[in-house]
């Protein structure tokens, strides 16, 4: 019964994960980040999630902070920001976050405040939406693992 | 004559329009059906006009020819109307010179005398006959039997005028008393009064019964004084001369001297009494037309005449005009006709352009659209079937059991070939939309043919045929254009023979255009290979038989033509295969898209038919042709040329496959290739020598036991290193047995102990288990499998001889980089956490003990000699410090240490016994152009690798400085 869970959960995994594959939401360099994964380090795929959410929330807020006034906006300091968040992006495999930052970017490199205001949200939105949908593919694993780990643990012992 | 000028330049000037309007129609096609109006129109008006012209031609010839008809009229009524005039004024003026009587139009001339009454008596008596009454009472016609006799005698008068003398002719009149006629009377007494000649009016005359006129003139006595009044005239009066004139015989006679009297009527009359003209002379016949009138002036100026005149004939229709005006009609209208047609040609040719282009139009946006949707479709398909198969190949690597594996790489194998599939439909509807461009890149066209080779090296090993491949010398090593392309060409060339070649062989080979055209007559063992077979045998790569491919190229352009000379290299390619030919009709069509030899071929053989239209248009875009000959049951040959530039060699970013053979290691080595097929040695050979190895060929056993001796006592310089026996060499499995012949030489003595034999390899296509199991007990070392390629005989030789590296890329890269980087120290330097935690998880899984350092000047600590690390990753962007400000602070650092060592203030044991202190640092970085990667170099980096990682790309950095690193390290 357990077992079957299991499969069910993989099942609905690569389904989710086909999903945002399709949507371009991720790419190859996900799947490469999950090949990564071994026993030697079993959470490495979490990890490195969990990095990039902690890292991705601290840039996104100095973004925000950084466009909260017109007039004197630091147009440098939001490439460098970008640079990190697209940096660790394709590290990752978000596709469209990365996408939204190079648009970012390139409005904030024509000093368009409200550009990058709009891409911001737009990033924002991204953002939300990659996070929610790793945690829940990450819950799944969880689950899978669990699952797997209650099947397997009887033979283990 | 004038409308036909007109014609010709209207036509001129219509067909000047017409070109105009033509050209205008390029750009304007909307107006043109306005514009063919306009000209209808501007011929109607033609037409119209000449019609115009032709009536006003009519007109005005008529009306000249009318008035030449009056003219004429005028002329010969005017002339007869003078000479009748001149007839009496002559006559008169001669009568009265020379008073000759005898004129021929005088009637009749007679002289009366003036007698007064006192005289009568007298006179009377001295004539002896009375004066006689002229006429009686009625006035009815004149009989014949007129005598004077008969008359009255005159009654009493104050005057009489008897006639004393008279012509012969009207001697009837004498004694007559002129006076006693009214008409005469009158004429007398105007006559003397006048003292002119003076005409009676019209009447009949006597006797003769004609009608006539009397003129009358007053002769006087010599004492008439000048300028006299009338009653001294009448007093000067002596007598009376007088002469009748026959009227119509006078104008009769007149006529008859005059030409064409016929052609007119002439009427003469006196019109002194204006209201009842008296008609003198002329008959009643009714003229036709006009009436010309000339006034005829006799000498009396009380009388008028006039002289009527009028054709006789009705004028006759005026042909010349209506002939005339008739033909520019006619000529108008038909040359109206003709434009007439024309402009409906025109028109109708117009309507015909401007309908084929808007189906040109239409049939353009198809094909476009019919592009656009293959390019579209396409596209969309591979994105999700890249899902498809990158999740199949997440699947493969999840547990499943071996039938859930094989369906699993079934999938995925299916996937793999729609891929191939859509990638293909793309190729086409990108060269159809002219989209496609090729590349001008160096590259190496034996890399590239190896490339294929090994391709299709399962295949052909699998249908037990041969594959090889044969490059000239004279081809240069590097070459620009587009490798991928050329790839594509060879391949899907190579791959029909594949799919139709059952048994034989497939021979690439790759020749100059010069080389081949110069070489028509020898030379060149393996070009000139085909026509000398021997009984069954033929001398090809299987000994099977091939068709004539120099047939296949013998149409080229650049074998017709010499090719200027230029710093282009036109290659030859070839592909020739023993497979089952394509039959006769179908060779037509071949290079026509989705169209294959007959509807059969794709069941047996599956396929789409493109690839060879694909590859026809590559090879058009790539300058050259492509042709083949093919005979159904002997094979096919194709060969194609293509135009390259000459590249120059040393040039790192060319494209491989992959990465050079180290030549050097087989440097200097001898090998000798037994094989009875003289065109197999030699590409054997070829390959061999690729790899620096010197080669003889021994055709035979016997040549090759004796080579092989020879050589075995000889050491040093004609040492034997390799001997390279075919499994094929003259026959089935004789080369299998070729060490046996050895192995007697060696029981029988003849040889030396066996550490001087050289290797013994077996070449084959195929091999069975029980003959891998012969193999080592009948001598050999190893096998190699054909198609032979350098890197796999490296490889192999490497593994024999036990030269060469420690490389062992046929495990495959993964494990390549494991033993590569397994227990090295890393560091990876990235602020970025995510960045640094994947580069480290990827060098991990390689098995690097990875350090991580998040700034540079974190590095910067790290890396102060002596260090444990063997390299580091670089980030380049970075906050504070960036990658290239870090390297170039870590090699001055390093420099610095090194000068101490080798000046020897610091002893090397003091940094970790390192002679030389330099640590490989690749940069990381997300844009890849080449201004980076030149910073990179020039700030004392070493390579880089773009991020994310790419296991590859990796490899390919990591290997280059960690090989020469142990080196370093060893030495």
């Amino acid at each position: 019964m357990l077992g079957l869970g299991a499969a069910r959960l993989e099942a609905d995994m690569n389904r989710l994960m086909a999903l945002l594959f399709h949507q371009g939401v991720l790419d190859e360099q996900f799947m490469q980040l999950q090949q990564l994964q071994d026993e030697s380090s079993p959470n490495f795929v979490s990890e490195v999630i969990s990095i990039y959410f902690r890292e991705s929330e601290k840039l996104l807020k100095n973004l925000r902070s950084l466009l909260a006034d017109r007039e004197c906006t630091d147009y440098r300091k939001i490439g460098i920001h970008l640079n990190q968040l697209m940096g660790s992006s394709s590290s990752v495999g978000a596709k469209r976050v990365r996408t939204v930052c190079l648009a970012f970017r390139a409005a904030s490199e024509h000093n368009n405040w409200s550009g990058c205001l709009r891409s911001l949200e737009v990033l924002e939105h991204e953002y939300c939406y990659l996070k929610t949908k790793l945690h829940e593919l990450f819950q799944m694993e969880q689950q899978r693992v669990m699952a797997a780990g209650a099947r397997y643990h009887p033979l283990l012992s | 004559m004038v409308v036909c000028c007109k014609g010709s330049a209207l036509s001129r000037l219509w067909k000047s329009k017409d070109q105009q309007v033509q050209q205008l129609k390029h750009y304007q096609p909307q107006n043109s059906k306005g514009g063919g109006n306009w000209r209808k129109k501007f011929l109607f008006l033609g037409i119209l006009l000449g019609v115009l012209v032709s009536i006003w031609i009519f007109l005005s010839m008529n009306a000249n020819i009318i008035a030449r008809r009056k003219e004429t009229l005028a002329n010969m009524c005017d002339e007869r109307a003078r000479m009748l005039q001149d007839q009496f004024n002559k006559t008169f003026a001669e009568y009265t010179a020379r008073t000759a009587f005898e004129r021929p139009l005088t009637n009749g001339v007679a002289y009366a005398l003036k007698v007064l009454h006192s005289q009568r008596e007298e006179f009377e008596r001295q004539h002896g006959w009375k004066i006689k009454k002229m006429e009686t009472e009625d006035q009815s016609p004149v009989q014949d039997d007129y005598t004077p006799e008969k008359l009255d005698p005159s009654p009493d008068q104050d005057e009489y005028a008897p006639v004393i003398f008279s012509q012969e002719t009207v001697s009837h009149i004498v004694s007559i008393d002129m006076m006693s006629g009214k008409e005469d009377r009158d004429n007398i007494l105007r006559a003397r009064a006048s003292g002119k000649g003076v005409l009676t009016s019209p009447f009949n005359l006597l006797k003769s019964n004609h009608l006539g006129v009397v003129l009358t003139f007053a002769v006087y006595n010599a004492d008439l004084p000048p300028n006299p009044t009338p009653e001294e005239r009448i007093e000067a009066t002596v007598g009376y001369l007088g002469a009748s004139f026959d009227v119509p015989s006078l104008v009769e006679k007149l006529l008859h001297q005059l030409a064409s009297k016929q052609t007119i009527v002439v009427n003469v009359y006196d019109t002194t009494n204006s209201s009842a003209p008296i008609k003198m002379y002329g008959l009643d016949v009714r003229g036709a037309g006009e009436i010309h009138i000339s006034n005829v002036d006799f000498g009396d100026p009380l009388r008028k005449h006039e002289m009527h005149c009028r054709f006789k004939h009705e004028p006759p229709l005026p042909w010349s005009a209506i002939t005339t005006s008739l033909g520019v009609a006619v000529i108008v209208l038909l040359v109206g006709h003709i434009f007439y047609a024309a402009l409906n040609r025109i028109e109708k040719v117009e309507d015909d352009f401007r309908e084929m282009r808007e189906l040109k139009v239409r049939a353009e946006a198809a094909d476009v659209a019919k592009s656009q949707f293959l390019a579209t479709v396409s596209h969309e398909i591979r994105t999700p079937m890249n899902g498809v198969l990158g999740m199949l190949q997440m699947l493969m690597d999840t547990e499943l059991d071996a039938t859930q594996q094989d369906f699993a790489m079934t999938a995925q194998a299916s996937g793999k070939a729609l891929i191939a599939l859509i990638n293909e439909v793309l190729d086409q509807a990108k060269i159809e939309s002219g989209r496609l461009e090729l590349e001008a890149v160096p590259f190496d066209v034996r890399d590239v043919l190896d490339n294929v080779l090994s391709l299709f090296s399962d295949k052909s090993q699998g249908k037990g045929i041969e594959l090889a491949v044969y490059v000239s010398d004279r081809v240069p090593e590097v070459l620009i254009g587009d490798p991928g392309r050329f790839r594509q060409i060879i391949t899907n060339l190579v791959g029909n023979s594949v799919k139709f070649t059952e048994e034989g062989h497939i021979f690439v080979s790759v020749h100059l255009v010069e080389e081949v055209k110069s070489s028509c007559d020898f030379s060149n063992q393996v070009i000139r290979d085909s026509e000398d077979g021997i009984g069954m045998s033929y001398n090809t790569l299987s000994g099977f038989h091939i068709v004539d491919r120099w047939k296949s190229w013998e149409n080229f352009r650049m074998f017709k033509f010499s090719t200027e000379a230029s710093d282009a290299i036109n290659l030859l390619v070839t592909v020739e295969d023993t497979g089952v030919g394509i039959p006769q009709d179908a060779q037509s069509r071949i290079f026509t898209p989705f169209m294959q030899a007959d509807s059969s071929t794709s069941r047996t053989y599956g396929g789409t038919g493109i690839g060879l239209s694909i590859s026809k248009c590559l090879v058009d875009l790539m300058g050259g042709e492509i042709g083949f000959v093919s005979k159904p049951g002997i094979g096919s040959t194709f060969s194609f040329t293509a135009v390259f530039q000459e590249g120059r060699k040393n040039l790192g970013d060319m494209r491989r496959h992959h990465p050079d053979p180290p030549v050097s290691d087989f440097q200097g080595m001898r090998g000798l290739v037994v094989d009875g097929r003289c065109m197999r040695a030699e590409i054997t050979k070829h390959h061999l020598q690729r790899l620096g190895i010197h080669v003889d060929i021994s055709l035979n056993s016997k040549s090759a036991l004796s080579g092989i001796l020879e050589a075995c006592n000889l050491s040093g310089a004609g040492h034997l290193d390799m001997v390279l026996v075919d499994k094929e060499a003259w026959g089935e499995g004789s080369g299998l047995a070729f060490p046996r012949l050895l192995a007697e030489f060696r029981q029988n003595g003849l040889m030396k102990p066996q550490e001087n034999l050289p290797k013994m390899f077996l070449l084959a296509t195929s091999l069975s288990p029980t003959e891998v199991d012969d193999l080592k007990s009948a001598g050999y070392t190893d096998t190699m499998m054909k198609p032979l390629r350098p890197s796999m005989i490296a490889a192999c030789l490497r593994k024999a001889l036990g030269v060469g590296s420690k490389r062992q890329r046929e495990k495959g890269q993964a494990m390549a980089l494991r033993s590569l980087l397994s227990g090295k120290q890393i560091l990876v330097v990235d602020d970025n956490a995510v960045n640094r935690k994947v580069a480290a998880g990827a060098l991990k899984k390689y098995g690097a003990e990875v350090t991580c350092a998040d700034s540079g000047k974190a590095a910067i600590q790290m890396l102060q000699p002596p260090h444990k690390f063997d390299a580091c990753f670089m980030d380049i962007q970075m906050p504070e410090m960036d990658g290239f400000e870090a390297t170039r602070q870590i090699r001055s650092m390093e420099t610095k240490v090194n000068e101490l060592i080798k000046s020897g203030e610091a002893s090397s044991e003091m940094y970790g016994n390192v002679a030389h202190w330099h640590i490989p640092i690749l940069a990381m970085t997300a844009d890849v152009i080449q201004a980076t990667y030149e910073e990179c170099i020039r700030c004392g980096m070493d390579d880089y690798v773009s991020k994310p990682f790419e296991e590859e790309q990796i490899y390919s950095a990591v290997a280059h400085f960690f090989e020469s690193g142990t080196v370093d390290s060893v030495s």
